[in-house]
């Protein structure tokens, strides 16, 4: 049991295993996602007040839920680097940043889309939306405080700071549409209690958020990978892996 | 010679600042320069209607008052970074949390506290309504060292960087968006005689949430920045 933590340490051993998840992984994932934009375009049904325009929340809604989680992820990996010093944790939270900060706007552009046709307009300052333009930004900070130190080491520790000073945002993006009066709709999909919303459209929805958790993990994964062969540019197992020619 | 307590050495550690700061006067001045020339710029940009100036002058003290917070917060720490004496400080017995307090507590004396005092000139100079005026001052009072915790955390993390300029304020913005939100709500809510008790309430809970939590930021911060 012990052991996998310590491996978890380990530049190789994580370049290995996350090499070989992904190898099936990555190509289930976007499998996955082929198959769930087929199933939310072709197969469900027309909304009956919408239109078709309501298609675009098969895209806004994943993207939205894994930015937000995504920065959860980011934050708690930086945590565990500074608590305990986990090299490996903090080359996962710099690989987060750049995925989630993409979520987000992804998040914020098929919301500005989707707006025009059904609330008239490509934004609104209201409570949601302005706090998740927060949330890019704080995105956004962290990827510039990373990049603004020469010392790679403070870089990490810096950055975990302040992405655990920026989770205070999250609760309040969160249940920005419960506390303020605000132009967008309560989340619809409840874990207790009844959707609101018909299975025939809920599922695809369900489907495309695992998918889009999927993706995220490929791509902070991809991400990670290159980090480690970058930190360990000057290490035997990357010129054994480089003149071996299994880095493509 | 014995050693300070605790106290002692944090009430030392404000004066200090404070001393520092009133050697250079035009450094206390700058923040209010800053703010009365911005308020002169924006009767150009809107046009001098009094009352379109009146409408919009809550939002406008607030973002000028937040936006003299973020330019001062960044030497906060400079130049004790640059002679020394913050690694001094961070070996001494004390603990960081309290003497950080300090810090803040003798920036926000030096410049949200000032402004605070002085912003009622400036809401005149804005044609803001009289009965928003004591409403301002309060949430000025309350915003401002809300500000001033926060926007150290955002010093302590770039003091270090030769190019902290620009980047402390993609940093510490985003965190003083709520506090714009709620204090110029209240001075909205002062102007057409609405209830600010709850917005002015909420600026106090971020405060206390500051003052708790963000000298941990800072804290660690610093350690960051000296330990390169």
């Amino acid at each position: 049991m012990w052991s996998f933590f310590h491996k978890l340490g380990s530049p190789p051993w994580l370049y290995r295993i996350s090499g070989s998840i992904l190898r099936w992984l990555l190509p289930i994932t976007l499998l996955a996602l082929a198959g769930g934009v087929l199933w939310a375009l072709l197969v469900t049904p027309v909304d009956f007040r919408q239109g078709n325009s309501y298609r675009i929340m098969y895209l806004h809604v994943p993207a939205a839920i894994v930015a937000m989680a995504g920065y959860y992820i980011m934050a708690i990996a930086g945590g565990i680097s500074l608590i305990w010093k986990m090299k490996m944790a903090d080359v996962a939270m710099k690989a987060c940043a750049p995925v989630g900060a993409a979520l987000t706007f992804l998040a914020l552009v098929s919301g500005a889309v989707w707006g025009k046709p059904t609330w008239g307009t490509y934004w609104v300052w209201d409570a949601r939306i302005t706090s998740v333009l927060i949330l890019f930004f704080l995105y956004l900070g962290v990827i510039a405080l990373y990049e603004a130190y020469d010392n790679k080491e403070a870089a990490s520790k810096a950055c975990a700071v302040l992405s655990l000073v920026g989770m205070v945002n999250i609760p309040i993006i969160y249940k920005s549409v419960d506390w303020w009066y605000s132009l967008h709709q309560p989340a619809s999909i409840k874990f207790t209690g009844n959707s609101t919303m018909d299975p025939s459209m809920l599922y695809p929805l369900l489907w495309m958020i695992v998918t889009f958790y999927a993706l995220f993990a490929c791509c902070v994964m991809m991400n990670m990978r290159a980090e480690l062969l970058e930190r360990g540019s000057r290490t035997r197992w990357v010129r054994d892996l480089a003149t071996s020619g299994e880095v493509r | 010679m014995s050693e300070p307590s605790t106290w002692q050495f944090c009430r030392r550690l404000l004066r200090r600042q404070l001393v520092l700061a009133f050697r250079r006067p035009i450094e206390i001045a700058n923040p209010l320069l800053f703010f009365a020339i911005v308020v002169a710029l924006f009767p150009l940009g809107l046009g001098p209607a009094p009352d379109r100036l009146a409408q919009f002058a809550p939002g406008i003290l607030w973002i000028i008052a937040l936006l003299a917070n973020l330019l001062t917060s960044e030497t906060v720490f400079r130049g004790d970074f640059e002679d020394g004496s913050l690694e001094q400080l961070l070996l001494a017995p004390q603990p960081l949390y309290l003497s950080v307090l300090a810090y803040i507590g003798a920036h926000w004396l030096v410049t949200g506290f000032l402004l605070s005092l002085v912003s009622p000139l400036f809401a005149v100079m804005l044609n803001l309504p009289v009965q928003a005026v004591a409403t301002l001052i309060v949430s000025l009072l309350l915003g401002t060292a809300v500000l001033s915790l926060v926007g150290c955390i955002g010093a302590a993390l770039t003091v270090g960087l030769k190019r902290g300029g620009m980047l402390i304020s993609l940093l510490i913005l985003p965190f003083y968006m709520p506090v714009l939100i709620f204090a110029s709500n209240a001075v909205q809510n002062a102007v057409i005689g609405a209830a600010v008790g709850p917005q002015l309430a909420i600026i106090g809970a971020m405060l206390c949430l500051a003052v708790a939590l963000a000298p941990f930021a800072i804290a660690a911060g610093l350690r960051i920045s000296v330990d390169t």
